[in-house]
């Protein structure tokens, strides 16, 4: 029966889709329960595009936490470069040395410098990723704190336009108490946060960089044995991350619209749990890329509805713990029923205990 | 001999935080002789050394556990700091609901901080051991969650522990030249230092890091063994936890142990110790935690920019682990294996073979 399973092995669902499909379920069913409990915010289309206009930069820092942590790494500094984009951005600005686009490439530049530095020092001279990145994020706080350290307000006429740009779409909106109709709102940023994501889903799917980061991520030793360059990938990783942060940077100051001392803190936690509930897991090589806007927007309507609920502000934090404790259980569940073959969805597993302990043995002695 | 090499081969790994130490001392003497001077007020031994002891005795405790746990599950516990706030304030509560407060009252809320300490271990022990969740991940629900916890059970306020022993606990107690956190934190060193020379902690916990299966089948149970390292862990954290509140007279469930764990982490790297688990070296991580207490107060002497402070302190670790990576490292194995043999080959031909010490200097200066 065993051997029967194996020969079936080509079409079983990899663990990556797995945990995505789940990751989906799980955000549908919490996004039917916002609906359920609270249908006269949720239902407007607003309130979706909401998480995307205030959180565009959250988006952008899940992806490419997303990416290093496909290939078996960790960036904690995502949220300290973040911040100090946009303080270093609003200052260009504010001097009026810069215009619009100086502010972009500074973003980027500040993201690239962080990126390379990170991934030259974990790839090359193989040290760890943790430490590396907590002394880049120490390094960003205090660069970020050394610049500037009152909230730095942009008035660049240019920039304030840009901010304050939307797109409206006509045939999607609400009435409000006064009969008048209020059309969707969407911010550019939608538009920066769609991109990307698009980008770096088709990159991780068909691109060799991808394909190799993902063999990396599973498996070191093996990668090697298979002719990947490893190091280059993980280098490459940081690098994307890096630069995304940087991206992330620009879009938060074009959120915003001011810098500040608390810009992004915690976005490198908030990365890590948005990636854990989209199904990326953090040792690294299962996942698909698309999760990362799922956990996403799975972390924002639990909070949503938390906040939504008139939780106390002090239970919301013990409330998003708890759901992340289930999260993670029912992840580690589902992985490791799966490790033991014998998992089919169909089927409760505890009902079929004696048959799973069974194939275990099997499995460590083969 | 070989006890002597083994010997050797734990000094060995002591020599980056030694020198890293000996560094800083040196440059805070440059900026002051008097460095190392001790004074003697009412009694009490003050200075740059035991205040350095002092301020680092919650840090030197937390990175006991943290060696225990990166040894064996491969993983940091990041939950350390929230840990130690939600067990001291449970300990604030029962010191604060008792009608009396004596000696007895401080130790059975000391006793009931360790064993909430222990709970809360066991809840990160849990899923890292049973549900094989990254250490990092599964702690990270307490981080996330703790200080929320603690907030409610001091019921909204930062209470003051105003009686006192407790302000003996934090300062000294009269009679003893020494403040009472560094005698705690030697005694808490030495009990654990008694704990690894008497039982089989240290094998099993390394036979885990280095390879949970051979564990295994050699018929250590490694969930079991990181479970453990996880309840140890939430002792030491109420420990530190319970000095804190004590050195500061209040429970300040937002800033106490604050970010802590970054520092912990930092020690045990610091000490030698693979952030990847197997071998550790507890003495290590505790020149470790003491360097890093010097290494700040370094900055604050040498008038740094409190604002730039966080960016020296982010270069300094960046050098440190440049020098430490093993890439580096066998590198520089390397250049000393090539000194020797050109050194060598040198006084074998003295004299006698001008062409090859040409060579030899040639290639010497290639290398300078």
């Amino acid at each position: 029966m065993r051997l029967l399973n194996r020969s079936n092995s080509k079409t079983r669902l990899s663990n990556s889709t797995l945990l995505f499909i789940i990751a989906g379920i799980i955000f549908l069913v919490m996004y039917g329960i916002a609906l359920i409990s609270f249908p006269v915010s949720f239902r407007q289309f607003q309130t979706f595009f909401d998480f995307f206009n205030l959180n565009a930069a959250l988006f952008i820092v899940t992806l490419g936490m997303c990416i290093v942590m496909i290939g078996g790494g960790i960036d904690i500094s995502v949220g300290a470069v973040c911040g100090l984009v946009t303080m270093a951005c609003a200052m260009l600005l504010q001097s009026g040395a810069g215009n619009i686009w100086a502010a972009l490439f500074l973003a980027l530049g500040i993201g690239l410098a962080f990126g390379l530095m990170h991934g030259f020092l974990i790839a090359y001279l193989e040290i760890q990723p943790f430490i590396i990145t907590l002394a880049g994020m120490f390094l960003a706080q205090g660069l970020l704190t050394t610049i500037h350290k009152e909230p730095l307000n942009v008035t660049n006429p240019a920039f304030v336009a840009l901010r304050r740009y939307t797109i409206e779409i006509p045939w999607l909106g609400t009435t409000n108490r006064l009969g008048v109709f209020i059309p969707c709102e969407i911010k550019p940023s939608v538009f920066i946060v769609v991109a990307l994501v698009i980008l770096y889903a088709v990159m991780m799917k068909w691109s060799r960089f991808g394909r190799n980061l993902y063999a990396v991520g599973g498996n070191r030793q093996s990668a090697r044995m298979l002719g990947i360059n490893v190091k280059k990938t993980i280098f490459l990783s940081y690098v994307l991350c890096g630069l995304t942060a940087g991206i992330a940077g620009f879009v938060f100051l074009m959120t915003t619209g001011a810098g500040n001392i608390g810009n992004g803190s915690l976005y490198e936690i908030k990365a890590i749990a948005a990636n854990v509930m989209g199904g990326i897991m953090l040792s690294g090589g299962v996942g698909n890329l698309l999760g990362a806007p799922i956990g996403t927007l799975t972390l924002l309507t639990i909070n949503e509805l938390i906040r939504a609920a008139g939780v106390q502000s002090n239970l919301q934090a013990i409330v998003s713990g708890l759901l992340l404790y289930l999260f993670i259980v029912l992840q580690s569940i589902i992985m490791a029923l799966r490790d033991r073959k014998g998992f089919k969805l169909t089927l409760p597993s505890w009902l079929r205990l004696q048959q799973l302990r069974d194939g275990k043995n099997a499995d460590t002695l083969k | 001999m070989p006890k002597i090499k083994k010997h050797f081969d734990r000094f060995s790994q002591l020599v980056l935080p030694l020198s890293v130490l000996v560094l800083l001392l040196i440059i805070n003497l440059f900026k002051g002789a008097d460095y190392f001077k001790i004074t003697m007020i009412n009694g009490v031994l003050y200075g740059n050394i035991p205040n350095i002891l002092f301020g680092a005795s919650e840090l030197v405790i937390l990175s006991i556990g943290m060696t225990l746990v990166t040894a064996a599950a491969r993983g940091q516990d990041i939950s350390i700091g929230e840990l130690g706030a939600i067990s001291s304030a449970i300990f604030v509560q029962y010191v604060l609901n008792a009608s009396e407060v004596t000696i007895w009252t401080i130790l059975v809320g000391f006793l009931i901080s360790c064993v909430a300490g222990i709970v809360l271990g066991a809840f990160n022990g849990i899923l890292v051991s049973f549900f094989n969740v990254q250490p990092m991940v599964a702690t990270l629900i307490l981080f996330l969650g703790g200080r929320s916890i603690a907030f409610i059970i001091d019921g909204k306020v930062s209470p003051i522990l105003a009686n006192p022993i407790s302000n003996q606990i934090g300062t000294v107690i009269p009679g003893i030249p020494i403040q009472t956190p560094i005698i705690l934190t030697a005694v808490f060193i030495a009990i654990f230092a008694i704990i690894l020379k008497t039982t089989n902690l240290r094998l099993y916990v390394e036979a885990v890091g280095i390879n949970p299966n051979a564990a295994r089948l050699n018929g250590i149970n490694p969930k079991k063994v990181i479970f453990l390292t996880f309840l140890i862990m939430g002792v030491c954290s109420a420990v530190a936890g319970f000095i804190a509140v004590n050195k500061a007279g209040r429970h300040d469930s937002v800033n106490l142990l604050k970010f802590i764990m970054m520092d912990a982490i930092l020690a045990v790297a610091l000490g030698g110790n693979s952030l990847a688990g197997g071998k550790f070296s507890i003495t290590g991580s505790i020149i470790g935690a003491y360097t890093i207490e010097v290494l700040n107060r370094t900055l604050l002497r040498l008038e740094v920019n409190p604002e730039a402070i966080k960016a020296f302190k982010a270069v300094f670790i960046i050098i440190l682990m440049v020098i430490a990576s093993p890439v580096v490292r066998a590198y520089a194995a390397k250049l000393l294996d090539k000194m020797k043999t050109i050194s060598g080959s040198m006084r074998q031909t003295k004299g006698l073979n001008k062409a090859v010490v040409s060579m030899a200097d040639s290639s010497v200066q290639k290398e300078e």
